[in-house]
This record gives structure tokens, C-alpha cells and sequence, in this order.
């Protein structure tokens, strides 16, 4: 099957955040980038239906600035086959703009699927994989948590509350890929040294039209937390009465 | 005169809370624009009208009801076709979604066939005549992002539990409607739903979560915190990665980063250290309770109240007063 994933370039989250001088982004000083964590079990999730279903190609779609080839290029090393980047100064926070670019470049290209994570680390809007779904035409299940594909149809679960759903759906699809379907693998040595060589596209990408902005980034209110009841189960009847009475929650 | 519109969550026959947190916010809304008309969109199986009246209780002027024998489960096409048809007829200032496992799926879909913005998962809002202002937890909270939405209308989804519904009784004119496309023709098909474990309140909507940890020891001891749960009647289990990882509980019980994001009232933690994954799903909770051996580990730093020791002895000791004061209420 011919699959494209698309991955995105997001700060690690143990890093330590700072809002940058313009107070709307995250300044990126000092802050380690890595692809998206659901973004790398959509690419575990394409990687193994091509390793059982037999010869196909595994294309990683990146938009962003020119650090978005060094993630694209650890796609490669984990074996996707090849790598588009789609240049943009910025990652814009509107999902819609971002799923213009991308319906752009996929539309028409073959694509049997075109997988995403469920939503990105950082913007957390979990918008782009069904808004492009849309804008190509094409049928779409969000937050999949276990997928199979047999003769050109597919079975998916997604998990909502409470319950799993099981769904059948129709190929050529976009899918977002939920954690744990498959843990995705590191990159070995090898896939490192093969990376170097394989094809890595880089285009302008074809931005829609922005119309939602981050106004302001704070960071959350620090909580005034760390307040030690008591040690033991003799703590437990203080630790009622403080719920009870001071924080009002029974 | 402005008017609002808002998707009514449906599941097996009947509304969801978040359903009822949707029309509220709609509500909020119109009466903050000087006042206004809310539309609720309500699909599902036969039968599903009779939920329409109680979204009147909660601010609806009208409802327009989609019932088909084929939609009696979500059908992500003909929904997201039938509510951009809704949204695109009227003259509609601002339309609310729920950011449900349903709503992350619907809302994009409709906001993209309208070509449309979205404010996507968001905590709080205000709409003006100009654009949308909605707050929405960036990088698994650790950042708080102020969103500015232009265009009209100006789509939004709402954090489930965000937005508390309010009674606001209006008598709602009930209308029916046709799907908007075949649901015969469409292309993914809900085909089972299953109950998963005997999951009684999801973690999205229970008021109390107890979780724990490592700290546990061993899967077996999950007993003293599915005890402590029962002990509050309202509260759901959650687990953390290290112990769903371990086989301990269901993947789906995780909280943190790459799990459910949650804000109960009340959250109990114990036997966890804090990893910052987990914390990052669970820091907006409004009062949150630890329990742990260690008094510096990172989970105590950001609890309201700590109590440091055995939580052998300590969590047994929690339900039994729990207990007692449950009875006595």
C-alpha cells in the first residue's frame, strides 16, 4: 500500500517551558524537538501493515520550519521510505490552514491511506487528520486504537467513554492513530546510515486562509500545593475534615 | 436578532451531559450578545425525540430532531454532513460542539466542509459581535493558550465538564429534518460498541477519581482503590502509565500525556510518585489528594493535601471514614 504519515516537530514536554517575548508562543531556546508521540505510532501503525501486507511505500509529510527535516529525517531512520517537508515559517495553530497544506500535497497522489497521531503534544487541538479527511473527500476514523486491512476494506476500534467502538470503513481513508496500537520502534544503526540517503522533498507549503490565533501563552497558574496533612492513618480524619470543611468537596 | 447553535451529544437513546453542557454555553452566549435564540441539533435512532424537550430545560428556543433507523449509533459522514447543512442555513453567530471522543471527531469535519474555523477543546469562552476568545491547555497544560477565532459562525468545541450546565427553562420548538446525506451511502460504519470492563463512570465525567500507582505493588492491591472509589459512590479508577504499561489495569484507564487528560473535583493519587506525564493529565483537577511514602516526591509538591506513610494502612483508613461520612449525608 502506498501510505503517507503525517508527523509533526513538537517540544518535548519534560522540557521546561518559558513563554517567549512575543507572549504567544513557547521560546524555543533551549528546548529539545522530537515528532509528536502519536505521530510516531501512526508510523510504527504504516511501517508494519507494509512489512505483512507486502511491497508499498511509506511517505512522512512534515510542515514547518527547517528544523522539520531533522524529524523527518528520524522517520526515515525508523524505515519510512521517503520524506516531504512543506516549508512555513511557523506551524500555524489553526488546524484548517495546516489541513489545506496537506490536502494540497496528498490529493491525487495515490494514497491508499494517510494516517496522523491522534493529536499533536503541543497544540493538543486533535483537528488536522478529520479536517483533511473533509477536504479530500475522503472517509475518516479518529483516535484508532487497534486496525486491520484485508482486501481493500478496514476494521478500526476507537475507545470513547466508556466503551469501544468498532467501525468499517472504506479504502483509501485518513486515519489518526491512538497510543497503544503499536509501541514505535527506535531507530537502529543501520536505519540511521540508510536515513542519510533517502529522498527528502522540500516544498513550499500551500497554507489556507488563517483564521484562529493564539492571542496570548501563559503559562498555568502555579498551584499552591505541597501542604503536608499529617504522616499515617492518623492523618486520615484531619485530612477528611480539611475536605469537608475547608476544601468543600464532600 | 443573533442566534446560536449547539450539537446535543446522543448515546443509546439518550442525551449526554455534555449534550446539556453544549446548549449552556449557547445559552451563555445569546445572553451575553443581549439575547438571543439558541438551536440545538439532535440526531440519532427512533425515538430519540423524546430527549428534546430536556435540552429546552437548559436554554434551547428550538431543536431540530434528526431521527433515522441508521443513526441510532454515530455515522461520522452523515452527522458532520447533516449538522454543516444546519449550521450553513441559518444565520448563525457562533456554534458549540462537545469535545467529546464523538465531538474531536465530528467538529473538525464540520468546521472544514464549512471551511470554517475551530477553537478546538476548549476551557472557557466569550463571544463579541467581532470573534471568539476561548482559553485552551496547550502541551498537556503546561502551557495556557488565549485563542482569538475570526469568521462567522465561529465554530468551538467544549472540554467536557468545562462548562457546567445550567437550567435555564425555555419551552423548545421541536422540528424534524432529514439527514443530509444517505447514511446507506456512507462510508465508515459503526458496527459494535462495547461496553469496556465493568466501567461504571468514565474519567471524563466523574466528579471523583482515585488513581494509583506503583506505589501499589502489585495488580491485585488495585482492590484498596476500587474500594475507596465505591466508598465515595461517585468516582471513577485511574491508573498510571507504569501500571497500565505493566498489565496492572486496562490502557484505558491511564492518566497523563498519552492517555485521558482529566479535571475532577476531587483526585486522589496514590502510591504515585508524580512522573510529569501523569501530572500533566491531572494538574487542573480542582482539589487534588496524595498519598505516598515519600514526602518529597513531585506528586506531593502539587497536592493540596499530602499524607505521607503506608498507604497499606492509609487508604483503608480513608474509605472507612468516607464511608462514615457518606452515611451520615
Amino acid at each position: 500500500m502506498k501510505i503517507a504519515v503525517c508527523i509533526k516537530r513538537v517540544p518535548d514536554t519534560e522540557s521546561r517551558f518559558a513563554i517567549a517575548a512575543d507572549q504567544k508562543s513557547i521560546a524555543t531556546s533551549g528546548l529539545k524537538f522530537d515528532i509528536s508521540d502519536f505521530d510516531g505510532y501512526a508510523i510504527e501503525v504504516a511501517l508494519r501493515l507494509n512489512e505483512q501486507q507486502g511491497p508499498g511505500e511509506v511517505v512522512a509529510v512534515s510542515l514547518g520550519p527547517e528544523g522539520t527535516q531533522e524529524t523527518l529525517r528520524k522517520a526515515l531512520s525508523m524505515g519510512v521510505d521517503r520524506g516531504v517537508h512543506l516549508q512555513a515559517e511557523t506551524i500555524p495553530f489553526d488546524g484548517l490552514a495546516i489541513a489545506y497544506a496537506l490536502a494540497h500535497e496528498l490529493r491525487d497522489a495515490g494514497y491508499d491511506l494517510v494516517l496522523f497521531g491522534r493529536n499533536a503534544t503541543d497544540s493538543g487541538n486533535a483537528c488536522v487528520g478529520p479536517m483533511t479527511a473533509e477536504l479530500l473527500g475522503l472517509p475518516c476514523v479518529s483516535a484508532v486504537s487497534y486496525l486491520e486491512i484485508k482486501e481493500g476494506k478496514g476494521t478500526a476500534h476507537r475507545e470513547l467513554e466508556g466503551m469501544t467502538e468498532t467501525v468499517a470503513f472504506a479504502l483509501p481513508a485518513v486515519l489518526s492513530i491512538d497510543e497503544g496500537i503499536a509501541r514505535p520502534r527506535l531507530p537502529s544503526l543501520k536505519g540511521i546510515m540508510a536515513a542519510k540517503k533517502k529522498p527528502l522533498d522540500s516544498r513550499p507549503a500551500q497554507l489556507g486562509p488563517i483564521q484562529l490565533t493564539v492571542e496570548r501563552m501563559e503559562l498555568p497558574p502555579e498551584r499552591s500545593g505541597g501542604r503536608i496533612v499529617g504522616e499515617g492513618a492518623e492523618a486520615v480524619p484531619e485530612l477528611v475534615r480539611l475536605l469537608r470543611q475547608e476544601a468543600k468537596v464532600l | 436578532m443573533t442566534t446560536l447553535f449547539a450539537f446535543a451529544e446522543a448515546r443509546g437513546g439518550t442525551l449526554r451531559k455534555v449534550a446539556l453542557e453544549a446548549v449552556t454555553a449557547a445559552r451563555r452566549a445569546a445572553d451575553a450578545l443581549g439575547g438571543g435564540e439558541v438551536h440545538a441539533l439532535l440526531i440519532g435512532g427512533p425515538g430519540i425525540a423524546a430527549s428534546a424537550e430536556q435540552l429546552g430545560r437548559y436554554g434551547a428556543d428550538r431543536v431540530t430532531i434528526v431521527e433515522h433507523e441508521a443513526l441510532e449509533r454515530y455515522n461520522p459522514e452523515v452527522y458532520a454532513a447533516t449538522a454543516a447543512v444546519q449550521l450553513g442555513s441559518g444565520n448563525y453567530r457562533a456554534g458549540f460542539f462537545p469535545a467529546s471522543a464523538q465531538g474531536r471527531d465530528l467538529a473538525p469535519r464540520v468546521a472544514a466542509a464549512l471551511k470554517l474555523g475551530l477553537a478546538a477543546d476548549i476551557t472557557e469562552f466569550e463571544l463579541t459581535e467581532q470573534a471568539l476568545t476561548a482559553r485552551h491547555p496547550t502541551s498537556i497544560g503546561k502551557a495556557i493558550a488565549t485563542l482569538r477565532l475570526s469568521g462567522t459562525p465561529a465554530l468551538a468545541s467544549l472540554r467536557p465538564g468545562a462548562i457546567a450546565p445550567v437550567v435555564a427553562a425555555r419551552t423548545a420548538t421541536l422540528l424534524s429534518a432529514a439527514p443530509a446525506l444517505d447514511p446507506a451511502a456512507a462510508r465508515v460504519v459503526v458496527t459494535a460498541m462495547v461496553e469496556r470492563g465493568a466501567a461504571k463512570l468514565d474519567l471524563g465525567e466523574a466528579p471523583v477519581i482515585v488513581s494509583g500507582g506503583r506505589g501499589l505493588k502489585a495488580a491485585e492491591n488495585f482492590r484498596l482503590v476500587e474500594e475507596l472509589a465505591a466508598a465515595f459512590g461517585n468516582a471513577a479508577v485511574g491508573a498510571t502509565r507504569a501500571v497500565t504499561d505493566d498489565g496492572w489495569r486496562e490502557a484505558t484507564d491511564q492518566i497523563g500525556q498519552t492517555g485521558r487528560l482529566v479535571s475532577p473535583t476531587l483526585y486522589v493519587a496514590v502510591g504515585i510518585s508524580g512522573a510529569i506525564q501523569h501530572l500533566a493529565g491531572m494538574r487542573t483537577s480542582k482539589v487534588i489528594v496524595a498519598i505516598n511514602k515519600d514526602k518529597d516526591a513531585p506528586i506531593m509538591k502539587l497536592a493540596d493535601y499530602a499524607v505521607v506513610g503506608d498507604l497499606f494502612e492509609i487508604v483503608p483508613r480513608l474509605t472507612e471514614e468516607i464511608r462514615k461520612v457518606r452515611a451520615e449525608h
